[in-house]
């Protein structure tokens, strides 16, 4: 099938779309506004709902309310919204409701700005909201990505009946790509006969997140706990880039990544033997894509968009046996590659490694 | 023999934690007897609140759903969205509608959102340990009002049906109260117009209910409810503020 050019926002939708999700609720901010357009437009074609909420407070409840009624449904926003949204994604979390939440990170703390960011990776990855609980956090890296993982989202979501947060920045979202759309499916949504859909003669279905006996909420959290254990076994997502005989290894995600790729290029045309791990799933953390090469490397350059989030968890990764040095850009600043590559060199083969 | 006064099927056969004398489990049977008088209990989907009544979704046994405080319209609005054609209704205290959910009633309703809001005005936080709450009366003494509620500090009560009764999106919108045997009676009335509103497709559709709580108020359960008469009436006046011409 030929290719068409589309925005990262857009392939959001359409991905959306794709993927059976019918039913959109969200307020209005940027750099993720082209989505809700798209989707305004698109959903009433098939028969969906595109809602604009009061708030995104408002926003994330009426997607606990479409989840729990059955329905695929996503919600978008970016930093501010996404703070707003942490209670409902806590609620839906320990309700088990699968959902699709994007997140176009742009910079903070506060109104920030409305450039290109990655420092909402805590929030994203460690819950974001009170209690034990965690969301799968997708980072697509490339238009056509965001095709592939917006179906992917939608099906985790299911799998593991868990919010699924796909993380992006302003510069995804606005980049325009050829993408491979492939044929339209008749996406067949899994049998929820947990949805509380009026009893229709059937058991009575209750969505709920309060267990008030303490013993009865700690074996929730168990049940949550064994879920999450088998998430972190079974899906973890990453890609490698020249890899091979690397001496220093580059760790980024997003768009970062892509600088990343270049600045590989570069040192490998200089005789430096540097390589890339690409996160795609930020949780769970790719872990499994560190353990082949410990005690073959030198040392890990981890690059972001932000004061160093992500640095941790590859420290967590390597666990002391390697260093992990870190170098990042923020408040809506680019990492340039020349300086990644400057980075590079003073690291590369030099003491401490 | 004819059974005059049965248990409604849409409530379920538990005893409830509601105090002696709390008015929530008479506002519980009078849904439950109309979801069972208009022959909608297995297409009807209930959200509970935070507050006192949190445990509603236990003593409904329809399908339902638990909302985080106050946003029990957006999660309303989610459902209705999808399930068009199922009964929703809303069951929430003056704290969750009135304060932190005052945004999702109010654009709720702006948008004429096909449900139903069973709203439970006892000028109190109940659940919390008896706090003002936005209904609380000028004067009335809470936990958090010692001195009495001071307009000069916390400023007035405020009135729900009279403002949404206001919005275009609203078809039924009525005060009533269970004090006493002919006021349930006409709360009855109400609230399945309420849902016969909704069951019409007409809009949005909120019955206030003033509300005894002697618990936090400090009164005995009889003393509750002359003090809801001689106190709170006068302030939050009964009546249907808004109904659409189809339901006489
Ligand atoms: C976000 C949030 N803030 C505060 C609370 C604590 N809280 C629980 S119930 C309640 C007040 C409930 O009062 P009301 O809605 O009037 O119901 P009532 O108990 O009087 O029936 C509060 C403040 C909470 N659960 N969640
Ligand atoms: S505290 Fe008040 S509202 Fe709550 S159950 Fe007791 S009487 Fe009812
Ligand atoms: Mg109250």
């Amino acid at each position: 099938m030929a290719k068409v050019l589309m925005k990262g926002n857009e392939a959001i939708g359409e991905g959306a779309v794709r993927a059976g999700c019918r039913y959109f609720f969200g307020y209005p901010i940027t750099p993720q506004s082209e989505l809700p357009h798209y989707l305004a437009k698109r959903l009433p074609e098939v028969g969906g709902v595109y809602l604009q909420s009061e708030s995104e407070t408002a926003a994330i409840n009426m997607v606990y309310g479409a989840a729990g009624a059955g329905a695929r449904v996503m919600t978008s926003s970016s930093g501010p919204g996404i703070s707003l949204m942490q209670e409902g994604i806590s609620y839906l979390a320990g309700a088990e409701l699968p959902c699709v939440i994007v997140n176009m990170i742009r910079g903070g703390p506060g109104l920030g700005n409305i450039a290109p960011a990655q420092s909402d990776y805590f929030q994203a990855t460690r819950g974001g909201g009170h209690g034990d609980y965690r969301v799968i956090v997708l980072a697509p890296a490339s238009v056509q990505e965001i095709i592939d993982l917006m179906r992917l989202a939608f099906d985790l979501a299911d799998r593991y009946r868990n919010p699924v947060m796909v993380a992006g920045d302003g510069i995804l979202g606005q980049m325009m790509e050829p993408v491979e759309l492939g044929e339209e499916e008749d996406v067949q949504i899994p049998p929820r006969p947990w949805a509380a859909t009026g009893r229709m003669g059937g058991e009575k279905k209750l969505i709920n997140s309060l267990y008030i006996v303490p013993e009865e909420l700690e074996q929730h959290n168990l049940k949550l706990a064994r879920k999450y254990a088998l998430i972190a076994s079974k899906e973890q997502r990453w890609e490698e880039y020249r890899l091979d005989g690397a001496r220093l290894v580059l760790v980024a995600f997003g768009t970062v990544a892509r600088i990343c790729k270049a600045v590989v290029d570069r040192c490998r045309e200089e005789g430096l033997a540097v390589g890339l791990i690409r996160p795609i799933t930020l949780w769970p953390y790719p872990q499994k894509a560190f353990e082949p090469l410990m005690g073959k490397v030198d040392s890990f350059l981890v690059v972001e968009m932000s004061l160093g989030q992500m640095v941790e968890d590859v420290r967590l990764a390597v666990n002391g046996r390697h260093p992990v040095h870190f170098y990042g850009r923020c408040g809506g600043m680019l990492p340039v590659a020349a300086d990644v590559v400057q980075e590079v060199k003073k690291l590369y083969g030099g003491e401490g490694n | 023999m004819k059974k005059v006064f049965t248990r409604p099927r849409s409530l379920k056969d538990i005893p409830t934690h509601y105090c002696p004398g709390c008015t929530h489990g008479i506002v519980h049977r009078l849904v439950a007897e109309v979801i069972d008088e208009l022959e909608i209990f297995d297409r009807t989907i209930g959200v509970a609140p935070v507050g006192c009544s949190v445990f509603a979704y236990n003593y409904f046994d329809c399908d339902m759903f638990q909302a985080s405080h106050g946003r029990a319209p957006a999660v309303a609005t989610g459902i209705k969205r999808v399930l068009p054609d199922r009964v929703v209704f809303t069951y929430q205290g003056d704290g969750d509608l009135a304060a932190i959910g005052t945004g999702e009633i109010v654009h709720a309703a702006a948008r004429g959102e096909k449900f139903t809001v069973i709203f439970i005005n006892n000028a109190i936080y109940a659940m919390t340990g008896g706090q003002m709450a936005p209904t609380t009366l000028l004067g009335q003494k809470t936990t958090t009002t010692p001195y009495g509620r001071d307009k000069d500090i916390n400023g007035y009560p405020v009135k729900i049906s009279e403002m949404l009764s206001v919005l275009d999106g609203t078809a039924y919108v009525a005060r009533v109260s269970v004090h006493d045997p002919a006021h349930v009676i006409k709360a009855r009335k109400a609230i399945k117009r309420a849902f016969e509103v909704q069951l019409a497709g007409l809009g949005f559709s909120l019955v206030e209910v003033l509300s005894a709580c002697p618990t936090n108020w400090g009164l005995s359960p009889a003393e509750a409810l002359k003090w809801l008469a001689e106190n709170m009436i006068p302030y939050y006046p009964l009546g249907e503020y808004k109904k659409p011409a189809e339901v006489g």
